[in-house]
């Protein structure tokens, strides 16, 4: 895909998100528009995946460590094609498959259960550990909060990888700045966040623009050639970007839009995606 | 009386892994370095390229379980009970048993007789903690016969399963042709038909003991083994206590939510039964010799034989 379409499809990806938050009356917004950009270039772009065969043995896999954002990989799983995008309505719905945080057992696409804040790391170091022992080429990749790393947790698993030289495992850190109770500088600072994975023996790529496409192939290129020793992302996000009243708002963070306001960003989203089709 | 022999069902667990692992290639063993006490440290020295120290970090070492099992890796996390069960709890209820994951956790150290580094280690809460984490199975063998099969059973059951051993060398029971180990179901090692204990765990060894000294003051005691804590085998327990009228369980665990706990709750509901409860009583354990620890708090054979006769 080139980047124009890459947009085009996170655009899809923005409204899905909306659409399915609005609908459950309840889930995270903000941490899922910051990262549809991400998600989007991932798995349409980055990932060797296959929505016919979710389960190949030979795929890369990708752990959503914050799985409360999990409307926005559903959305993208759908815009690939995993399943219909018209069950995005039922997010969070009695009896839907569709749960509040991703669920393996019953997603197609989702490949492993997480939500609990700091454990999904530790799995997608397991899953590269597991790729290293059998000498297999698959990649792995996992998206963090920036208020998710100061779960101590997250912090044994990046020592682990970083000894262990996990250079096909990517953690993608989505410094969006706002967590629940506000900016993470005022909660409980995780600044600097690169000097601490640096000190994990990571790689470690600074993003400036977490929403660009561009800097994001660079990053992923730059990863992809890092040998020895596991990469961390740490990209600069906009939370709740793509919907005017949502951006950098951390009362977004887990809140749904009621009617009027689900037509305000609607209107927003569709109004970039008119943009896009004038390029 | 010749010697009986006794090992220590953390060296079963141990050796066990060895055997499995030259038939299993997709047998992997994790530890948080404790792999000298956990005995998986001769797994090491087999394979030591399946074998993955993951550090002083437990709640890392579920999750990395966890992954390695998507993976098709059949992963044995190795630590003490006290942070299996306890410290990881939520790992390894979100990671493992929530998307049922093919995790077997070796819990070695558990219950008081882990002795003189008392009560910050002797996990007396593990059975009820693993208990409460829908589709676990929880085995906790008696002996060096049993702990090895149960490790093979682990290995071939598809889920999650807590496996529960201990430091302390106890008697080889089990040695005998017929001896069977399946999941989910009880052993009865005594026949009797004035009480029906059921007992678990190194509690076993010490139960039959206390039978043989009721049955000389004319006490006739039925002795169950139950390795499995998880499913519980009901059926057998409503029939033995039908047909006894009286039930004791005994085990080194809090008398709240182990073996225990799980008969209590089938027989109120399927077969009210006088019941006494033999463990830890809601207290925290202390520092000293093993052994000298179970007669203190009253689970070796003189303190079973005790309280179930002033029971029956």
């Amino acid at each position: 895909m080139n980047k124009l379409e890459l947009q085009k499809t996170a655009n899809e990806v923005r409204k899905g998100i909306v659409t399915a938050v609005h609908s459950a009356k309840a889930g995270h917004p903000g941490g899922s528009l910051s990262a549809a950009d991400l998600f989007t270039y991932l798995y349409f772009q980055e990932m060797n995946i296959d929505p016919k065969e979710p389960k190949k043995a030979d795929r890369d896999r990708f752990v959503l460590s914050k799985g409360h954002t999990a409307p926005g990989l559903y959305s993208t799983l759908a815009q690939r094609g995993y399943f219909p995008t018209e069950d995005l309505k039922t997010l969070r719905h009695l009896g839907s498959y569709l749960q509040g945080h991703p669920d393996m057992k019953h997603i197609p696409g989702v490949d492993m259960s997480s939500g609990s804040l700091g454990q999904g790391i530790s799995a997608a170091v397991g899953m590269a550990l597991s790729a290293k022992m059998d000498g297999a080429d698959y990649r792995v990749y996992t998206l963090l909060g920036d208020g998710e790393i100061q779960e101590g947790q997250v912090w044994e698993a990046s020592m682990f990888a970083g000894f262990r030289k996990l250079d096909n495992l990517v953690v993608i850190v989505d410094n969006n700045g706002l967590q629940i109770d506000g900016s993470i500088e005022d909660v409980c600072s995780p600044y600097p966040i690169d000097k601490k994975f640096e000190a994990f023996n990571f790689h470690v790529i600074n993003v400036a623009d977490g929403n660009d496409f561009d800097q994001l192939e660079a990053a992923f290129k730059e990863a992809r050639e890092t040998k020895g020793m596991p990469t961390a992302i740490i990209m600069k996000t906009v939370k709740g970007k793509g919907v005017s009243f949502m951006e950098n708002e951390a009362g977004w963070h887990g809140k749904a839009p009621n009617d009027a306001e689900y037509e305000i960003a609607m209107a927003d989203l569709e109004k970039a995606g008119e943009a896009l089709c004038q390029k | 009386m010749s010697e009986v022999k006794k090992i220590a069902t953390r060296e079963s667990y141990g050796n066990a892994l060895v055997e499995l692992g030259k038939k299993y290639d997709n047998l992997v063993v994790l530890d948080a370095d404790l792999a000298g006490a956990t005995k998986t440290g001769t797994f090491q020295k087999a394979f030591p390229e399946r074998h993955i120290d993951c550090g002083i970090a437990e709640c890392d070492m579920m999750g990395i379980a966890a992954g390695m099992s998507t993976t098709g890796k059949v992963p044995f996390a190795s630590t003490f009970a006290m942070f299996a069960a306890g410290r990881a709890y939520e790992q390894v209820r979100n990671s493992i048993g929530y998307p049922h994951l093919n995790v077997k956790i070796g819990a070695t150290h558990a219950g008081i007789s882990v002795g003189e580094d008392g009560a910050t280690h002797q996990c007396n809460e593990d059975m009820a903690l693993m208990r409460t984490i829908p589709g676990m199975v929880i085995l906790n063998p008696s002996d060096d016969v049993e702990a090895k099969a149960a490790v093979e059973a682990a290995y071939q059951h598809e889920g999650p399963v807590y496996l529960r051993f201990g430091r302390l060398a106890v008697p080889v029971i089990n040695d005998k042709p017929d001896y069977k180990f399946v999941i989910g179901k009880g052993i009865v090692l005594r026949e009797g038909k004035d009480v029906t204990i059921f007992a678990t765990g190194l509690c076993v060894s010490e139960t039959l003991a206390a039978a043989d000294k009721l049955a000389a003051d004319g006490i006739d005691a039925k002795v169950v083994n139950i390795h499995t804590i998880k499913p519980l085998d009901e059926e057998l327990v409503v029939k033995a206590a039908k047909e006894t009228g009286k039930v004791v369980t005994v085990e080194e665990h809090s008398v709240i939510g182990g073996l225990g706990g799980a008969v209590a709750e089938v027989l109120s509901e399927k077969a009210p039964t006088k019941m006494l409860r033999i463990g830890i009583n809601d207290v925290f354990g202390e520092s000293g010799p093993a052994v000298k620890l179970l007669e203190k708090y009253g689970i070796d054979a003189n303190g079973i034989y005790a309280k179930v006769k002033a029971f029956v």
